[in-house]
C-alpha cells in the first residue's frame, strides 16, 4: 500500500470565516483537522508603544480600534484605568450612562457574533434580522458620539457630551420590540433549527479545568459552566446595584456558547432598563479642571477655562506615579489595561489584556480531531475580533 | 423528413433559447426572493426592478479575464466546465413542458423528444455532470478545489440512489418510464398523492444532487472557499453557474413531470400550468436556501445513507403492497 501523507492546508488569512486576519495552518487526514497552528500578527499595529508615545487623552480614540465590535467597552476599561490612576470619582449621570451604553454595545455585539455565527455554518438569513437591531443600536451611538462604528465617546471624567435629546425614547423603543424579535426572527428560525442543533451540540466541548487553566473568559468561559463575570465578582460602574443573573451552560460546547449570549442580551436588556429608569441629572463630566475639557461656553467667556483648555490640548494632564491594573467584563470577556506611570503627561507603558487573544488559545484543544465543518463553527462561536488579538 | 428535420431544429432553438433566458431570469428572482426574505430589496440598480441586472452579469463575466492557474492540467481545466454544462442542457430534451398543440396546421409537441426511457436517459446524462465538478476540483491543483470535488463526489452518489429508488414507486404506478406517459397516468390524481413519502425523498435528494443549501458542501463557503470552482474566473466560471441553474430547471421539471401531474390542470392552458408549477418547486428550492444553515460532511452522509436510502426501499416495498392489495391505480 502507497504511504499516505496528511494534507496541509493554509487557512487565512483571507478566508471567508477567519474573523479578519487569523491565518490557521491545518494538518488534515480527509477533512479531519490532526493539527492545528494558529498564526497571528497580521493585524499587528504597535498599539501598546503607539500608547507609551501619546498623552492619556490622545490614546482612546486608539482603544475604539482594538476590539472594534465593542468599542464603547474599551473606551470604558481604558477611561477607568485611568481613572483609577488619578483616583478621580465620575459623576453618577455619566456612571449610569457608561453602563447603559455600554450594555447597548454588548447587545450590538453578540447580534454582530449571532449573525456571522449564522453565516459560518451556513444560515445566511440571520445576518440580515440581527444586523436590522444591531443597526438600531448604532443609530443611537450615533446620536451621541456622531460615529457608529469606532464611537469614541467616553472621556476619562465622564463622557464626551451628554446624552442627546430623543436618545430615552429610541432606547425605550428598542427595548419594547426587541425581545419579541429575539424569539421570532432568531430563536424560532435558527435555534430551533434540527440542523442548526446537530451543527452545534456537542461540538468544541472544552472542560471547566481545561477552560480555567487556559485562562478563558466571558461567554466562553461561562459556557462551560463557572460563573465568572467581573460585573458580579469585582463590580465597577456600580453594576452591584442593577438587578441580573449571570447566564452560564452546562456542557461548555458551541451550542452553550450561543445560550449564553443570548441569555446575556436579555440581561442587558434588562440592565438597560434598569439603568434609563435611574439615570439622573446633573454633570456628565468630573469637574477636575486639570484633567477634563471645559465646556465651549467656559472657553469663550473665562480666561481660566482657556488655558485649562489649551493645557490639556496641548500637553494633557500629569497623574501621579504609580502603576495600575482596572478590568472590566467586554462582550468577548475579561478586557484589562495596565499603566505605569512616571509622573509625566504619557504612561510610561501601556499594556492590556485582550479577551480574545487569550481565547484564542483554546481553538487547537477544540478543534483538533475535528471535521473541517466544525472547526468553521468553533471559531464563529470562539468570537475572535483580530484587532485586538494582534494589537 | 424535411420537415421533421426543420421542425426539430425549430423546437431545439426556442425551447434552449427559452431556458437559457428562463434560467437567467431564475438568477434575478433567486437574488430577489432572497432579498425580500432577507428585509433587504435585492439587485434594483439595473433597469427597473433590477431585471437587466442578469445582462449585466453575463456581460461582466464574458469581459473577465480569464485565469488558468499555472499548476493546473490546463486541458482537464477547460474541458471540466464543458462538462458540467453539456450533460445540463442535454437532460432538457426529455422534459415535457406540454402537449401536442396546432401550429399552422401541424400538431407540435412541446418537448424535444419522447423516447420511452425517459427517467433512464435523465438519469444517465445528469451522472455525467458530477465528472465535471470532479474534474475541475482535481485539475485546479488547489487544495480548496480538491477538497470541493472530493465532496460532491461523495454526495452525488450517495443522494443519487436514494434518488433512483425514491421514482420507481412512480414508475411502477405509471408502468412506463416514458415522461409523456407518466404525465398521462397522473390524470385523474397526481403522484404527489400516493407517493408523497417519494416526492419528500426525491425533492431532498434532487437538492442534494444540485449542491444546494443545506447541502451545498462542495462550495461551502465559509469552509472551501468556493470549493471545486474557486479557481475558475470568467466564463468558465459562469459555465459552472449555468450549469447549476439550467439543472434547477430540469430537476424543477422533473419533479412537476414525475409527481405534481404535468401539465394537468383545471381551466389555464397545459403549457402554463406545466411552467406554474415548476416555478413553484423553483421557488421552494429559494425558500429553503433562506431557510437553511448547512449540514456538516458526516452528517450529509449519515443522513443520506441512514435516513433517505432506507426510506427510499420503504417506499417502494408500500407501493408494491398498495398495488397488490388495492390494484393499479
Amino acid at each position: 500500500m502507497a504511504e499516505t501523507k496528511n494534507m496541509i492546508l493554509n487557512m487565512g488569512p483571507q478566508h471567508p470565516s477567519t474573523h479578519g486576519v487569523l491565518r490557521l495552518i491545518l494538518e488534515l487526514d480527509g477533512e479531519t483537522v490532526v493539527k492545528l497552528t494558529p498564526d497571528i500578527g497580521y493585524l499587528h499595529r504597535g498599539v501598546e508603544k503607539l500608547g507609551e508615545n501619546l498623552t492619556y487623552h490622545q490614546f482612546i480614540p486608539l482603544t475604539d480600534r482594538e476590539d472594534y465590535i465593542a468599542s464603547l467597552s474599551n473606551n470604558l476599561a481604558y477611561c477607568m484605568t485611568v481613572e483609577k490612576l488619578l483616583g478621580m470619582e465620575v459623576p453618577p449621570r455619566a456612571m449610569v450612562a457608561r453602563v447603559l451604553l455600554t450594555e447597548l454595545q454588548r447587545i450590538a455585539s453578540h447580534l454582530f457574533w449571532l449573525g456571522t455565527f449564522g453565516i459560518d455554518i451556513g444560515a445566511m438569513s440571520l445576518f440580515f434580522y440581527t444586523f436590522r437591531e444591531r443597526e438600531q443600536i448604532l443609530d443611537m451611538f450615533e446620536a451621541c458620539a456622531g460615529a457608529r462604528l469606532t464611537v469614541n465617546y467616553f472621556r476619562i471624567g465622564g463622557i464626551a457630551k451628554d446624552l442627546p435629546e430623543g436618545f430615552e425614547k429610541q432606547v425605550r423603543d428598542f427595548i419594547k420590540i426587541f425581545p419579541e424579535r429575539m424569539k421570532n426572527d432568531y430563536e424560532r428560525i435558527f435555534q430551533d433549527n434540527k440542523i442548526v442543533r446537530i451543527r452545534t451540540e456537542g461540538v468544541g466541548i472544552i472542560s471547566k479545568e481545561d477552560a480555567i487553566d487556559l485562562g478563558l473568559s466571558g461567554p466562553l468561559l461561562r459556557a462551560c459552566g463557572v460563573p465568572w463575570d467581573i460585573r458580579k465578582s469585582n463590580p465597577y460602574c456600580g453594576y452591584e446595584t442593577y438587578d441580573f443573573d449571570i447566564a452560564t451552560g452546562k456542557v461548555g460546547d458551541v451550542f452553550d456558547r450561543y445560550l449564553v449570549r443570548m441569555e446575556e442580551m436579555r440581561q442587558s436588556l434588562k440592565i438597560i432598563q434598569q439603568a434609563l429608569d435611574r439615570l439622573p441629572g446633573g454633570p456628565f463630566l468630573a469637574d477636575d479642571p486639570k484633567v477634563c475639557l471645559p465646556s465651549k461656553q467656559k472657553v469663550m467667556t473665562e480666561m481660566e477655562s482657556l488655558i485649562h483648555h489649551f493645557k490639556i490640548v496641548s500637553e494633557g494632564f500629569e497623574p501621579p506615579v504609580g502603576e495600575v491594573y482596572h478590568s472590566i467584563e467586554t462582550p468577548r470577556g475579561e478586557l484589562g489595561f495596565y499603566i505605569v506611570s512616571d509622573g509625566s503627561n504619557k504612561p510610561y507603558r501601556l499594556r492590556f489584556r485582550p479577551p480574545s487573544f487569550v481565547n484564542l488559545e483554546s481553538l487547537a484543544k477544540m478543534a483538533e480531531g475535528k471535521l473541517i465543518g466544525d472547526l468553521v463553527a468553533i471559531i464563529g462561536a470562539l468570537d475572535p475580533v483580530m484587532g485586538e488579538v494582534d494589537r | 423528413m424535411t420537415e421533421f428535420i426543420i421542425i426539430m431544429l425549430v423546437k431545439m432553438f426556442v425551447i434552449f433559447g427559452a431556458v437559457m433566458l428562463t434560467m437567467t431570469y431564475i438568477t434575478l428572482a433567486e437574488r430577489k426572493i432572497l432579498g425580500y426574505m432577507q428585509i433587504r430589496p435585492g439587485p434594483n440598480r439595473v433597469g427597473p426592478w433590477g431585471l437587466l441586472q442578469p445582462i449585466a452579469d453575463g456581460i461582466k463575466l464574458f469581459l473577465k479575464e480569464d485565469i488558468i492557474p499555472d499548476n493546473a492540467s490546463k486541458a482537464v481545466f477547460v474541458i471540466a466546465p464543458a462538462m458540467a454544462l453539456i450533460p445540463a442542457v442535454m437532460t432538457i430534451a426529455v422534459v415535457p413542458f406540454g402537449p401536442a398543440v396546432t401550429i399552422f396546421g401541424r400538431p407540435i409537441d412541446i418537448y424535444m423528444a419522447d423516447i420511452n426511457i425517459g427517467i433512464l436517459y435523465i438519469f444517465a446524462v445528469s451522472s455525467i455532470g458530477v465528472y465535471g465538478i470532479v474534474l475541475a476540483g482535481w485539475s485546479s491543483e488547489s487544495k480548496y478545489s480538491l477538497l470541493g470535488g472530493l465532496r460532491s463526489s461523495a454526495q452525488m452518489i450517495s443522494y443519487e440512489l436514494s434518488m433512483g429508488f425514491a421514482i420507481v414507486g412512480v414508475i411502477m404506478l405509471s408502468q412506463s418510464l416514458s415522461m409523456v406517459k407518466i404525465i398521462e397516468a397522473q390524470k385523474g390524481v397526481w403522484f404527489i398523492i400516493p407517493q408523497f413519502l417519494g416526492f419528500a425523498i426525491y425533492i431532498t435528494a434532487a437538492i442534494a444532487e444540485l449542491n444546494r443549501t443545506p447541502f451545498d458542501l462542495p462550495e461551502g463557503e465559509s469552509e472551501l472557499v468556493s470549493g471545486y470552482f474557486t479557481e475558475y474566473s470568467s466564463m468558465k466560471y459562469a459555465m459552472f453557474m449555468l450549469a447549476e441553474y439550467i439543472n434547477i430547471i430540469t430537476v424543477s421539471g422533473i419533479v412537476t413531470t414525475l409527481y405534481l401531474g404535468g401539465w394537468h390542470g383545471p381551466i389555464l392552458p397545459p403549457f402554463i400550468w406545466f411552467i406554474v408549477k415548476l416555478f413553484a418547486v423553483v421557488f421552494f428550492m429559494i425558500w429553503v436556501r433562506a431557510t437553511f444553515p448547512r449540514f456538516r460532511y458526516d452528517q450529509l452522509m449519515t443522513f443520506g445513507w441512514k435516513v433517505l436510502l432506507p426510506a427510499s426501499i420503504v417506499n417502494i416495498l408500500l407501493t408494491a403492497v398498495f398495488m397488490t392489495v388495492f390494484g393499479e391505480l
